[in-house]
């Protein structure tokens, strides 16, 4: 346990910020040479992400010029913002943004955290996945990676399919592997257990490693398309590097009907788990009625980067001062 | 008892678990960037002083357990129970059964101070002091003016526990012993 006196002190060494401010030159280089736009977008927002999983934290604005109060959400991401630049016609762009996601706190998370997230509109996922390769080939070293979809991992590594199994299967299942009580949980609830407890670890301990096609459940922002066994997934990556989930990367949702459905559909199963309703985005529904350009985004942790980079076991190793000492 | 949600769950915390008063060693929040959070919790069964792991959705809670630590003296044994008696104003003697003193049976002194964790009220374990001095009643002879040289020879203490001491450890002696290891630390 640190004691009070020494909480002053930043919880990365020097070295570690250094290595953060080489890294984020690195990456600024990356995108100016592709010709990537750098932007800014607001820390906080009069709409939040409706995300059953996400916390938003919140902040009271009034007083002074401000003629009537304010309720608003730090950004759990920069995405509905960037998606109005690209509405806008900005082109591609990137940021690094300061996100906020309530109570995530743990080895690998910080509730305020950086956030590399860019844009390019006329790519698909697998010209995208290309980029995101690249990039961390430029800042880890790494040139191999592989390529999975989710379903053949859970077939592999779990032997069983998580579209078609049995619900009763995929709680059996969890029970027998991290003794959890499974009975309340739903299809998405076993898949992510299993997926954190039984997959992730093994995954790109030599190489990035993609995994592709999320079950369409969980296709959050990104457009639905068929597989080759017929099933409906949605057109969505993750990136893991030695069992670090790194980055998280879409075939972005265009279409601004689907968008509020599931806006309300996302409001509606956090009413009905006792969660807050989070005030929707109408002006990101609007901009994807103007007409946004068809393109893929990713959202990377920049801190999980760095940590991977400095061989650092903790996200407060290579932040200056983390929430603890804050 | 008041409930614990799984954020609230640090290592020390005693909760209830499959009816077992238990104390959490480790709670690790996983969560995926899009997805449900859980806990990975490693709890030490206090009745069995087995380490489960268990995992728990992030949010959900357990019942604290009632389960207390004390400073106790121990007094004396009539052979199915071993009694203690607390230390402050109150003396009050709580007896022991084999389950709870388990491998501490060897360690236990007259008038020496243990811990005694108590499980609604009754002790369900007991841990010596890290060190502890107790007298030779058996040993081989001591080798005179052997007192730095390796080698060693068994002996037998008044608690009954067999150590491995120095050679010139003579019958009679009073011992520190390190009861975490079992190991010999000096003459006492």
């Amino acid at each position: 346990m640190t004691t009070d006196s020494s909480l002053w002190q930043p919880s990365a060494s020097l070295d570690n910020l250094r290595l953060r401010a080489e890294t984020l030159k690195q990456i600024r280089d990356f995108f100016d040479e592709c010709g990537v736009l750098e932007v800014q977008t607001p820390v906080l927002g009069r709409a939040g992400s409706t995300d059953v999983y996400l916390n938003s934290l919140q902040s009271h604005c009034c007083g002074g010029g401000v003629s009537e109060p304010l309720d608003l959400y730090l950004q759990t991401s920069p995405e509905f913002h960037m998606k109005r630049l690209l509405a806008a016609g900005s082109g591609p762009i990137w940021q690094l943004a300061v996100s906020f996601r309530n109570g995530e706190y743990s080895a690998r998370h910080n509730p305020e955290f950086a956030m590399l997230e860019w844009y390019q509109p006329g790519y698909d996922l697998n010209d995208l996945m290309a980029e995101v390769q690249a990039l961390i080939e430029e800042v880890l070293g790494v040139s191999a990676f592989s390529c999975r979809s989710y379903r053949s991992l859970f077939r592999d590594l779990l032997a069983l399919d998580p579209f078609r199994a049995e619900l009763s299967q995929l709680q059996q299942l969890c029970h027998d592997k991290t003794g959890i009580d499974a009975d309340a949980l739903d299809r998405d609830a076993c898949c992510d257990l299993l997926m954190s407890a039984c997959i992730e670890p093994h995954l790109g301990q030599d190489e990035i490693s993609f995994v592709t096609d999320y079950p369409a459940s969980q296709a959050a922002l990104a457009k639905l398309h068929q597989d080759d066994e017929g099933d409906t997934v949605a057109a969505r990556f993750e990136c893991y590097y030695r069992g670090i989930e790194l980055a998280n990367g879409y075939h972005e949702l265009t279409d601004a009907r689907e968008q509020a459905v599931r806006f309300a559909e996302d409001n509606r199963q956090r009413a009905a788990q006792g969660l807050p309703e989070v005030t929707v985005d109408q002006h990101l529904v609007a901009a994807l009625e103007s007409g946004m350009p068809e393109c893929a985004g990713v959202a990377l942790g920049f801190d999980r980067l760095l940590m991977l980079k400095a061989g650092a076991e903790r996200l407060s190793d290579v932040i200056s001062f983390s929430i603890d000492r804050a | 008892m008041a409930n614990y949600s799984t954020n609230e769950f640090k290592s020390g915390l005693k909760v209830m678990l499959e009816g077992d008063p238990c104390s959490i060693l480790e709670n690790e929040y996983v969560k995926p960037g899009k997805g449900q959070a859980f806990n990975r919790v490693k709890l030490r069964n206090l009745n069995t002083g087995r380490v489960w792991e268990r995992t728990f959705k992030s949010g959900e809670s357990l019942e604290g357990a009632d389960v207390m630590e004390y400073d106790m003296e121990y007094l004396y044994t009539d052979g199915e129970f071993w009694y203690f008696m607390t230390t402050d104003d109150t003396f009050e003697q709580y007896p022991a059964d084999e389950k709870a003193v388990g491998d501490t049976v060897k360690w236990l002194k007259e008038q020496e101070k243990y811990t005694v964790t108590l499980f609604n009220d009754a002790p369900i374990s007991v841990t010596p002091p890290n060190f502890i001095v107790l007298e030779v009643t058996e040993t081989d002879p001591g080798l005179k003016g052997d007192t730095a040289q390796g080698g060693s020879k068994p002996a037998t203490l008044a608690t009954g526990a067999v150590v491995r001491v120095p050679l010139f450890v003579n019958i009679g002696d009073n011992l520190k012993i390190d009861t975490r290891t079992g190991d010999y630390v000096s003459r006492a």
